[in-house]
């Protein structure tokens, strides 16, 4: 298979992740587009590694999902502490510092 | 069968993510992105990529994925209601905008120059991708990255304890009811209480030391679960 028909399904997956966050109300939801994200992102990369025959590619891929994992457990964090709180669980209702 | 594998992978990448844009339960929503995991781990596999292909099954697809089921378990993960967000047209706007993304970035992929992304890539040299590979990789030239990234995990659970513990600040009316314990059972009582340094436990007979033991297990258990209440 060709290295395009790959980059072909990341930038499709990214788009698609793009409009759950966009759309979706529950930062739960928005936690898991954003994962799609960086996964569409991870596919490009291991994409490109593959291309050229060079490891640093997948480096970079597994310092991205270092990143996510550490992005999860904040965000859940605060999904729960916001539970905590009583307070809707809902990013339009949350806008405080809307400014 | 790689064209075979890839698209059987590929589409279910796709039908995935869509599962979780598309999905109201925030449960189904998780299990889609499984799903959605474990295909892109199959395409990684197609690209030679087989430390982080088992790496996002088992990192991504067993742990962070099972830390948001209970999250959704313990939030309730209620369905969002229907009511269109923000106001009427922003969800038309964002899927156009979603649209013009995935076209732009496909013109930006299968419009470039490079003429390497219309082949297979480079030749397979035995052990690309390997663990043995990327651990060579991680701890001589990225040696940096590979400390940066475990501090950051450090930083990131230490957040993570101080963002969901509990703290003053909450509605007292919330708060539930404090446990009262009149007179407890005997061989029940905090962990103080079970080394006899206050309100000692009386103990019967000579197996002082194993009904002691007892009792301070029993205590650790009732302890940790009053506090897991108390909140």
């Amino acid at each position: 298979m060709n290295i395009s028909w790959y980059l072909t399904v990341s930038a499709l997956v990214f788009s698609i992740g793009a409009a759950g966050v966009l759309t979706r109300r529950s930062p739960l939801v928005i936690l898991l587009c954003l994962e799609l994200m960086l996964n569409a992102a991870n596919l490009s990369l291991i994409a490109f590694s593959r291309m050229w025959g060079n490891g640093d590619g997948q480096i970079f891929a597994i310092v991205v999902l270092v990143v996510a994992a550490c992005e999860v457990c904040i965000g859940l964090g605060l999904v729960v502490a916001i539970f905590r709180r009583r307070l809707p669980i809902d990013v339009d209702e949350m806008r405080e510092l809307h400014g | 069968m790689a064209p075979l594998m890839f698209f059987i992978a590929g589409i279910g990448a796709i039908a995935g993510a869509i599962g979780v844009v598309v999905v109201r339960s925030p449960f189904y929503a998780v299990l889609a992105l499984v799903s959605h995991l474990v295909c892109l781990a199959a395409l990684f596999l197609l690209l030679r990529a087989e430390f982080v292909a088992a790496a996002q099954v088992v990192v991504y697809a067993g742990a962070v994925m099972v830390l948001y089921v209970f999250v959704v378990a313990y939030v309730g993960g209620a369905a969002e209601p229907v009511r269109p967000a923000g106001g009427p047209g922003l969800r038309a706007g964002s899927i156009i905008f979603a649209g013009l993304l995935a076209v732009e970035l496909l013109i930006a992929v299968l419009g470039s120059g490079l003429k390497a992304i219309k082949t297979e890539g480079a030749d397979y040299v035995f052990g690309f991708g390997t663990p043995q590979h990327i651990g060579q990789l991680l701890l001589t030239r990225f040696l940096f990255p590979f400390e940066a990234a475990s501090f950051l995990l450090l930083v990131a659970a230490v957040g993570a304890v101080v963002l969901a513990r509990r703290r003053g600040g909450l509605d007292p009316s919330d708060e539930p009811a404090p446990m009262i314990f009149g007179k407890r059972p005997l061989g029940t009582g905090t962990m103080r209480e079970g080394v006899g340094d206050v309100n000692p436990t009386p103990v019967l007979g000579a197996r002082a030391g194993i009904a002691t033991a007892a009792a301070e297990q029993e205590a650790a258990g009732v302890a940790s679960s009053s506090e897991e209440r108390g909140w």
